[in-house]
This record gives C-alpha cells, sequence and structure tokens, in this order.
C-alpha cells in the first residue's frame, strides 16, 4: 500500500536562515510527502523528540549558521539513546566541503549544499526510504 | 516492532510505540485494529476535547495552553493536530506543532500532526483510531485540534466530549456565514484574540445566535481569550471541566459516548464495504465492463443495477 | 513638449514601426523568450517613447537632487562632493580578532564600520547559555558584556569612524554599551555617528533574531528614538531594512513594499509615544538589497525615495525636509551569488554596486566572491572593497547625478514599480498595519512565495544563472576559505566566570531590578539599561530581566 512519506524539516541551533528549508518543506510536499516544519531555534532533544512522536521516516536538517559540526553529532546521538537510529537524517546549508566527511561518519546520510536542486533532494529521498 | 512487543510497549506509554501505533492505522495497517481489540479493556478512561474553528483563529495556541494547564494539574495530554492534505499532491504542511515547542519535551505528553489525506469533515481517518491508541496508553485527556478547513468540520462532534469553537474578532463577515452551521457543533464557544479590538462585539453576536437556537439544558457559554497573551485559559479550562461534570452528572456523557459509537461502528462497516468494493470494481472494471458486457450502452442506471446486482451476489 | 499632437505622432510611428519593422524581423529571427520581464513581473516592451511617460511631471515626480520629492537623490550635489561611505560588514571570533579586521579594512581605505555580532548576541543570550552552544564567535563577534566592547574598539576613536551595528532585539543593550565605551573615551555623545539597525519588524518577517514580541519590541524601537533625539542627535536610530526582505525571497517591489510599510509602522508608534514627527523622523535611515536586473534595481530606489517622501510629508504632515529623505544603505545580493564558479561573483557584484551607484546609495557593503561558501576571507574582501573604489573613480558614473533621469525605460520602471509596491501598502493598510500583517503571516507568506518560485524558476531553467544551471563547470575553489577558531566559546565563557567574580555583583542585582521595575511601568528603559551595562551586568543578564516582563516571540509559519 503506498503511503506518504514523513519528514521533520527542522532547524537546528539559533539560525535564522529559514529561506532554504521553506523552499525545501515545500518542494517535499510538492512531491506528495507530510511535512513536519517545527520552525527556527530547536534543540537536538525537540527535534528528536518530534521525529520520535510523529514517527517520520526523515529528518532534514538545514543550517547555514556553521554551528553544524556542535549540532549534528549530537542529533545523531540522541537518536542512538532513543533507539531510533533507523530514522534517516539528511542535511543541507551551508556545509563546507572538509566538514562533510566528519558529519557522514556520524550517520547524517547525505549532504545537499548551495545550489542542489530540490528535485535531487526529493528524489534521495523517494530512493532511500522503504515506503 | 513485533506487535506482541508494541502491545507491552503501548501500556507503558512508550512515545515510539504510540507513535508506530499511529502511523499503522493511518495506514490502515489491519494489525492496528487487533491490537486495539485487543487492548480496548483499557479504553474509557480518556476525557476527549475537540477544539474546532476557521484556519488561522489560534486553535493550535489554544492547545497549547490547554495543555499547559492541564500537565501542570499532573494530568497526562494527547494532542492530535489535523492539517488539510493537499488535493494535487496528496503532501501536506504539518505546522501545528510550532505553537506546542514550549510542552514538547513533557514527559506526559505526545503530539502528533495528521494530514486529513482526502477525509473530509475535519478530521483524519486515522483520527479515531488514534483516539483509542492514547486512550489505551493512558492519557488522562486527548485534545484534537481539527484541520480548520471551514464549514463542514462536524465529525469532531461525533468524536469528542466537550467541544470547544474557536472564533476570533477578525473574521469579519465570515462569521455571517458560518455562524448558522456551527451552533449546533460548540459546546463552548472561545472568542479567541480578545487583545484585538472587536471582541465584544462578536461575542454578543454569538450569545444572541446562542439564544435563539438553544435547545437543551447546557447553555454553552461564550468566553473572551487571549491565548496568545494567556488571558482566560484558566477560564475555558474550568469551563471544560463544568461541562464535563454536567454530562456526568446528567448522564449526557454516556449519551454522548454511545451516540459516538454508532458512528463509528457505522464507519467502520462503511470504511471496510469501500475498501471491499474498491478491491471488486476500479475504474478499469468498469471501462472493460463498458466496453465487453454492455456494449453501446449508455444508460448509466441500468448498468449501475446490473454491476450492483452481481456484486451483492459476490458479498454474499 | 508633451503636447498632445506630440505624443500622438510618438504613438503613431511607434505602432508603425512595431508592425512594419519588429513583426517582420521576428517572422524570421523569433525574439529569445515569448515575454520578457523584470524580476517582480513587470513586462518588458520592446521599446519606451514619451509615449509611456507622457504622465510623468518633472517637477512634481522628479524634482532636482536634494529636493523633494527627492527621486533624483537626497544630496544636491551627490557624488560630485563626496562618495557614498563604503562599508563592509564584518565580525567574527572574539573581540580582540575582530579588532584587529576593522583596523585592517580602516587602513585599506574603507570610510566607516560595519559590525557582525554573532548568533547569541544578537538573540540576547550569553556565550554560556545552553543554546548559545557551537554558535558563539561563528558568524560574528561575541560580545558578552562591556568588558568585550570595550576592546571591540581598543584603539579606534569614536569620534572618528562612523559605526554601523546590525543589532536589533537587544539593540538597546549594544547601543548602551557603545555610549558607555565612548564616555570612557572621553568622546561627547554629540559627536557619535553611525547606525543601529534596531528594526525589529523585519526579524519577524525574515531575519530571525527576534526575542520579544512585537508591543514590547516597538516600545524598546521609540525609547530609544527618543533617548537619541535628546542625546545623540547624530546617530541613526534605524535602519529600516529591505535588505534582509529582499534576501528572503521578495522581489524588488515587495522589498520596498514592506520596507516602507514597516517605516509607516515604526512612526505610527513613535507619534502614538508622544513624539513629534519632525524630531526623530530625520534620523530614520534604509538599507536595501541591489540585485543584478541593474535598471530594475535603480528605479526601485529611485521609486522608494519618492515614495517615501509623499508618504511623510501627506500621510504624516512632516514639515521638516529632513524628515522626508530617504537615506539608505545598501548592500550587494547575497542571495544572488553561488557556490559554483565564485570567481563569477566579482562581476555579480560589481553589476550590483555599480546599481547602487546609479540608485544614489548613501552607503555600500560588496560582498565577496566567497559569500556562498564562508564568511569572507581578507583576500575576497579587498576585491569587493577594491569593487567600490572602481566604481568611484574610474566609470565616471559619479559625476552627475541620477544619470539615468529621463530614461523612457527607467523612469517608465520607477513608476510602475512605485504602483505595485502602493498597491501592497494599501493592502497592509486594510490589514491593520504592518505588525497586523506580520502576526497573521501575509507577509511571510508572500515573501515565500516568491521564494519558492524563484528557485522553481531556477530548477526549470526559466532563470538562467550562468555556472550553476548553463555554462556549467566542475572546478573546485582556489582561494582561501576563513575558518573561525572553534576555542571562541570556551575563551568567552571563561571571559564570563572571571567577570562574574570581579565585578559588583550586588550593585548588578541592584540595576537589574531597577531595570525590571522600569519595564513593568512606561518610563524610556535606556538609562536604565546604560547604568546596568555600566556596572558589567552582561547581556543576557539584561535580556533575561526583559523576556521575565516582556515574554518571548513566537514565529508565525504559514506555508
Ligand atoms: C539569504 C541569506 C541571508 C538572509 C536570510 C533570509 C532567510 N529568512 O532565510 C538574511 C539577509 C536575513 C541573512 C542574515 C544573516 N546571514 Co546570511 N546568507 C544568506 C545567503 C546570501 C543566501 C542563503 C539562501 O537563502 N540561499 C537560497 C536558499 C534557497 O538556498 P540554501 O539555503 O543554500 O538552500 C539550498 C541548499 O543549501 C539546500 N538545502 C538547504 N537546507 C537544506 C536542508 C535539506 C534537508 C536539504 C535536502 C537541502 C537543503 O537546498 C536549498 C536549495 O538548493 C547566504 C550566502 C549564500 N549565497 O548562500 C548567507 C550566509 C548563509 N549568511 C551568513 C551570515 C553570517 C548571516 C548573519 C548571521 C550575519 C550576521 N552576523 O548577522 C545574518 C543573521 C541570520 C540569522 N538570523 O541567522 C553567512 C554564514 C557563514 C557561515 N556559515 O560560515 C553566509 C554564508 C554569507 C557569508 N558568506 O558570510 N542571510
Ligand atoms: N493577537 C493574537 N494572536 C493570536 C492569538 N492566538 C493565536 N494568535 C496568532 O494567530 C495565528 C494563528 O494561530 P494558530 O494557533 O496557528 O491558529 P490555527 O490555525 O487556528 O491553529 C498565529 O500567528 C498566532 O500567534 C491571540 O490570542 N491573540
Ligand atoms: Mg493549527
Amino acid at each position: 500500500m503506498k503511503r506518504p512519506i514523513r519528514v521533520l524539516v527542522a532547524k537546528p541551533g539559533l539560525d535564522g536562515h529559514d529561506r532554504g528549508a521553506k523552499v525545501i518543506a515545500r518542494a517535499f510536499k510538492d512531491a506528495g510527502m507530510e511535512v513536519i516544519y517545527t520552525g527556527l531555534r530547536q534543540t537536538p532533544e525537540q527535534i528528536v523528540e518530534a521525529a520520535i512522536q510523529e514517527d517520520v521516516d526523515v529528518i532534514a536538517l538545514s543550517i547555514l549558521s556553521g554551528a553544524h559540526n556542535t549540532l549534528f553529532p549530537k542529533i545523531m546521538n540522541l537518536l542512538k539513546c532513543r533507539g531510533a537510529e533507523d530514522i534517516m537524517v539528511i542535511a543541507g546549508g551551508i556545509i563546507p566541503d572538509e566538514d562533510i566527511p566528519f558529519l557522514k561518519s556520524v550517520g547524517i546520510k547525505e549532504i545537499f549544499t548551495p545550489g542542489t536542486p530540490t528535485s535531487k533532494a526529493v528524489e534521495y529521498v523517494i530512493e532511500n526510504v522503504k515506503v | 516492532m513485533r506487535e506482541v512487543d508494541l502491545e507491552n510497549l503501548l501500556l507503558k506509554r512508550d512515545k515510539r510505540a504510540i507513535a508506530k501505533a499511529i502511523t499503522m492505522a493511518e495506514n490502515g495497517d489491519t494489525k492496528v485494529y487487533e491490537m486495539i481489540k485487543n487492548l480496548y479493556n483499557n479504553t474509557g478512561k480518556a476525557y476527549v476535547i475537540g477544539i474546532t474553528g476557521p484556519p488561522g483563529v489560534g486553535k493550535s495556541t489554544l492547545t497549547n495552553e490547554i495543555a499547559r494547564f492541564l500537565l501542570k494539574d499532573n494530568n497526562s495530554v494527547g494532542i492530535l493536530a489535523v492539517d488539510p492534505t493537499s488535493l494535487f499532491s496528496g503532501g501536506a504542511i504539518l505546522g501545528d506543532r510550532v505553537r506546542m515547542s514550549d510542552i514538547a519535551l513533557d514527559e506526559n505528553i505526545y503530539i502528533r500532526s495528521m494530514g486529513t489525506r482526502g477525509k473530509l469533515g475535519g478530521l483524519a481517518k486515522a483520527t479515531r483510531a488514534s483516539i483509542h491508541i492514547l486512550d489505551i496508553v493512558g492519557m488522562d485527556y486527548i485534545i484534537v485540534e481539527t484541520s480548520g478547513v471551514g464549514q463542514s468540520e462536524i465529525d469532531i462532534v461525533k468524536a469528542s466530549d466537550t467541544n470547544v469553537m474557536v472564533l476570533s474578532p477578525d473574521m469579519g463577515d465570515d462569521i455571517q456565514a458560518i455562524k448558522s452551521g456551527i451552533m449546533e457543533i460548540g459546546d463552548i464557544f472561545v472568542v479567541n484574540k480578545s487583545d484585538r479590538e472587536g471582541a465584544d462585539k462578536t461575542a454578543a453576536e454569538i450569545n444572541f445566535m446562542l439564544d435563539l437556537n438553544s435547545k437543551s439544558n447546557w447553555r454553552p457559554p461564550v468566553l473572551e481569550v487571549s491565548a496568545l497573551y494567556r488571558k482566560g485559559c484558566d477560564t475555558l479550562l474550568y469551563k471544560i471541566k463544568e461541562h464535563r461534570h454536567y454530562l456526568e452528572k446528567t448522564g449526557g456523557l454516556k449519551e454522548r459516548r454511545l451516540k459516538n459509537l454508532r458512528w463509528e461502528i457505522l464507519e467502520i462497516i462503511i470504511d471496510n464495504l469501500m475498501k471491499d468494493l474498491s478491491e471488486k470494481i476500479s475504474q478499469e472494471n468498469i471501462d472493460e465492463l463498458i466496453n465487453t458486457e454492455y456494449a453501446g450502452l449508455t444508460n448509466p442506471y441500468m448498468i449501475a443495477e446490473s454491476i450492483y446486482k452481481n456484486l451483492k451476489e459476490g458479498f454474499k | 513638449m508633451k503636447d498632445e499632437d506630440y505624443i500622438g505622432k510618438i504613438k503613431e510611428e511607434s505602432s508603425k514601426w512595431l508592425y512594419q519593422c519588429v513583426d517582420k524581423v521576428k517572422e524570421k529571427y523569433p525574439e529569445r523568450k515569448e515575454k520578457f520581464m523584470t524580476s517582480s513581473g513587470i513586462e518588458i516592451k520592446n521599446i519606451y517613447t514619451p509615449d509611456n511617460i507622457a504622465d510623468l511631471n518633472y517637477l512634481n515626480d522628479l524634482g532636482f537632487p536634494g529636493q523633494y520629492p527627492f527621486t533624483r537623490g537626497v544630496q544636491p550635489t551627490m557624488y560630485r562632493g563626496r562618495f557614498w561611505t563604503m562599508r563592509q560588514y564584518a565580525g567574527f571570533g572574539t573581540a580582540e580578532e575582530s579588532n584587529a579586521r576593522y583596523k585592517y579594512l580602516l587602513s585599506q581605505g574603507q570610510t566607516g564600520l560595519s559590525i557582525a555580532f554573532d548568533l547569541p548576541t544578537q538573540i540576547g543570550y550569553d556565550s554560556d547559555h545552553p543554546m548559545a552552544e557551537g554558535e558563539v564567535g561563528k558568524v560574528g563577534v561575541a560580545v558578552d558584556s562591556l568588558l568585550d566592547m570595550e576592546v571591540l574598539f581598543e584603539g579606534i576613536p569614536l569620534d572618528k569612524v562612523s559605526t554601523s551595528m546590525t543589532i536589533n532585539a537587544p539593540a538597546a543593550v549594544l547601543l548602551a554599551m557603545y555610549i558607555v565605551v565612548a564616555e570612557k573615551q572621553g568622546v561627547y555623545l554629540d559627536k557619535l555617528e553611525g547606525t543601529i539597525q534596531n528594526d525589529i519588524l523585519k526579524e519577524y518577517i525574515a531575519r530571525g533574531t527576534y526575542i520579544f514580541p512585537i508591543e514590547p519590541s516597538l516600545r524598546l524601537t521609540t525609547d530609544i528614538f527618543k533617548y537619541c533625539s535628546e542625546y545623540i542627535p547624530k546617530w541613526n536610530t534605524i535602519s529600516i531594512s529591505g535588505y534582509h526582505i529582499r534576501e528572503a525571497g521578495a522581489t524588488a517591489v515587495q522589498e520596498i513594499a514592506f520596507t516602507l510599510a514597516n517605516g509607516i509602522e515604526y512612526v505610527n508608534a513613535a507619534l502614538k509615544a508622544g513624539l513629534n514627527i519632525d524630531d526623530f523622523a530625520p534620523r530614520l535611515s534604509f538599507f536595501f538589497s541591489a540585485h543584478s536586473d541593474l535598471l530594475e534595481e535603480v528605479a526601485k530606489f529611485r521609486a522608494a525615495r519618492r515614495m517615501w517622501a509623499r508618504i511623510m510629508k501627506e500621510r504624516f504632515n512632516a514639515k521638516n525636509l529632513k524628515s522626508m529623505m530617504l537615506r539608505f544603505h545598501t548592500q550587494t545580493g547575497g542571495s544572488t551569488l553561488t557556490a559554483q564558479q565564485p570567481d563569477n561573483n566579482i562581476v555579480r557584484v560589481a553589476l550590483q554596486a555599480l546599481a547602487a551607484v546609479l540608485g544614489g546609495t548613501q552607503s555600500l557593503h560588496t560582498n565577496s566572491r566567497d559569500e556562498a561558501l564562508a564568511l569572507p576571507s581578507e583576500d575576497s574582501v579587498k576585491i569587493a572593497l577594491r569593487t567600490q573604489q572602481i566604481i568611484a573613480y574610474e566609470s565616471g558614473v559619479c559625476d552627475t547625478p541620477d544619470p539615468l533621469a529621463g530614461s523612457y525605460y527607467v523612469e517608465y520602471l520607477t513608476d510602475q514599480i512605485e504602483d505595485k509596491a502602493l498597491q501592497y501598502i494599501k493592502k497592509i493598510d486594510e490589514l491593520g498595519g504592518a505588525a497586523c500583517a506580520i502576526s497573521n503571516g501575509f507577509i511571510q507568506k508572500e515573501i515565500q512565495d516568491s521564494a519558492y518560485r524563484y528557485q522553481k524558476e531556477i530548477e526549470k531553467g526559466e532563470r538562467i544563472i550562468v555556472g550553476l544551471n548553463k555554462f556549467k563547470s566542475e572546478e573546485k575553489y582556489h582561494g582561501n576559505l576563513l575558518k573561525v577558531d572553534p576555542q571562541v566559546g570556551e575563551m568567552q565563557k571563561e571571559k564570563l566566570r572571571k567577570l562574574k567574580t570581579q565585578r559588583d555583583n550586588e550593585e548588578v542585582k541592584r540595576r537589574l531590578s531597577e531595570l525590571k521595575e522600569a519595564a513593568c511601568g512606561q518610563e524610556n528603559l535606556m538609562p536604565k539599561i546604560i547604568d546596568a551595562v555600566r556596572v558589567y551586568a552582561t547581556l543576557g543578564e539584561i535580556c533575561d530581566v526583559l523576556r521575565s516582563v516582556f515574554g518571548e516571540y513566537r514565529e508565525n509559519i504559514i506555508l
């Protein structure tokens, strides 16, 4: 049975850049997904809790403020503690190439940097979530 | 997660388990109905509050405030927040949770956003099952926020114990249009955003309509509230409890739940029928029939009658 | 000149030309596109003639530079007198590092400072707040107390520079620190020149560093207006900003419409607080973005000036000409710059800077080529600054004011943009003003729709971005990227810990409780905040006091 993919689009930390997150959220919606967007200034705890309660397939993190190396590992760690490592985590925003291997090593599946068409992110999610 | 584990985890009010069970209900996974059947003895304790009203009047903000008060009194609270699913893409932006971020981390709360997924009437198809799940896990209160699409949001009346109808002073002429339809469905009326001008006037209009229409012994109160500035929400909760007390005292609660039960049974049956039907007959079969058996015919009554007769045979 | 016959003749001739020449050519060689549009969705015709601006009344609608309605510029001589202020936005890491960068920029011929604060500072958290983890010093300088501010301006005489501070929700606190630093340097307050952004409405709309709900925030804004009009007469008390609105995705029309609507809201708030229009309006300043659609941008700046002049005169009955002048800072459009082939950005920035200068800006920040990669490196900032200097000294466009005036196309666009922006302002008035239009999400929704449309246009190839969706090539960027020292957070925490053992904590407590009392009442909060800052109460402590009285804003999301 075909069901909509559920995605949590989240803005961790104090970063206020939400243009990209909102664009991505709409692209996911237009691709038939159910998108939960929780707004700015989310702590890792809030993100993980929302992801669990909403039973999402994907957490889509967007960050442009440079705090990714601190915040992303925290989120991944909390997911593990809650036994929710099966939720796929992807991310985008201003993330320097040199940080990507580290972020992938803590479990972020894919990272989409500026200039990526939203269709690419959509395709990636559809391909990687088992519906 | 295996079903047995899921059942056990549900009884421990494990949030991940609740989430998984609701997902199963949303996706029409029949295993969840078995589970609800098994655990149905645990239901009946939760009190269900409906929050309904047009988009943007402050339902989510108000839900957050009510939940905050309930949590303070050591209650556990489940929230189901319904938003409309896009007819074009089947996708949805579920945005109610944004207003509930200050309670979202409380141990005694569970919040779930649901898309209507094509269902009309203000609730999602799985909302009722989700209410049962939250009841089973032992939530003291369940708050259901409807999708807020307009006048036809009557399903909540058939699923709640107390229904709160939310309006706001900045609705202007819209209020005239919806007033007629909504007067029957509110047990309590809230004029939210009373920090803005015109709340008194809106409240007076509603009171006037209620005086004209009131049939039962419970005369719905009309409250001026500002959810954003946290004014009047304590009174609202007090009124909800008063309504509950009234229902319990008069036997109305039993009666109401029985009525809701009837609705639900009917809905489940219709649902099952629809499912069976859609397995037996689809657009393609009809096309095929038109092209073969009924070739040349265009009379819809005749074709439908004939197909229906065959179907009925099939059900027997 | 504009008599009926003359226009009639032109009309006749141009339809003849269209029919006889253009259509014929088009048959053989079709145009590149079916429709040509500006970024704001204004359709561009094949030709513009005096007919398109037949209604333009030179004296009423354009006038002369330095004269009402200021369409042609706010000073009579414009850049013949003095170039705009070249002001690069900068700040990162600790106060010490940023201080060094400012001194470098001044040594390179920059003429004003522009301070970028880190996010915890902008949101009123000290560096040791849990929410600040990973953010301290990352995208701007961390300022926790007067101590940091003293270091930030060490060796920079405050009566010799003009300083712009991008600070909004806690603007009053940072301004208070600046004032106390000036006092300590022995500089009189009436000598201080500069700007605080102090524009909270656009934070709710587009920038995200809000703290308090709308109403108490507007009170802080007007408290600053009042205080400055008395004590710091040369200070720009607000920079009403379209830049962030534009960068969040708005079109040129939306940018000026929403910015001026915010401006109207501030004026209303100040009038309601009992201020006199001509006492504060001359110190209102503006901030816009410059994108690559050069002529539309020039028209936008001209339209904005004319609109504001008329709003101030006709709607608010301002009498002082200075109240009617829209003076503005410009930053080139960051969101037009790509991570792909970053050197191309140098050219984009040059075009955009040119638009700002042709549009008559008072100061300018040019973005760096590494904009989409990281905070700008020193090398990249230098090119960006040189770009301004080349326009100023080599291009010749500065030698006469408003050189594009009278172009049929530019005047037509100016009118069109004004019309469309006025329609928005009318709509916002109907909704009850900008504050209402923000709290019900109208403005945000309009911007998001534009942002999404823009993104889709790029993805469908309807809008070409060189190096991104056409003329692509895989190449790595060779320049250096700026790296912020990850230790800043720990250093700031340690500084705070030390500060709290060394200052007079009793005095801090006393000042903070005085502030709380004042916040509960009606009096101007500036003096109380200055008192608190002076005894080294931290930014976080002061904002916490205000949070406890005012509450916090929650964003409205309608996607
Ligand atoms: C627009 C913008 C702003 C706007 C933001 C408006 C808004 N509401 O979003 C404004 C002007 C307000 C702004 C302000 C600031 N900005 Co700014 N901003 C930019 C800018 C120019 C473009 C970002 C953008 O929106 N692009 C368009 C969108 C659609 O693209 P995007 O966000 O990159 O998203 C795309 C992909 O990255 C990806 N993606 C993004 N997220 C996700 C998530 C998932 C799951 C997926 C699949 C994909 C994905 O898909 C999107 C589509 O392609 C960038 C530079 C640049 N060119 O990238 C600087 C930039 C991000 N800003 C920067 C800074 C420093 C700031 C400030 C902090 C400055 C200050 N000190 O005050 C402020 C404060 C902002 C705040 N509150 O946090 C720095 C960050 C530096 C760093 N990380 O090291 C940058 C890189 C500029 C620079 N070089 O200095 N900014
Ligand atoms: N002025 C005012 N605004 C409110 C109040 N309650 C909610 N709002 C605002 O109204 C908007 C819609 O609120 P929301 O709770 O999402 O409404 P819903 O669509 O009915 O769920 C948000 O911007 C809220 O901040 C209130 O009491 N007063
Ligand atoms: Mg809602």
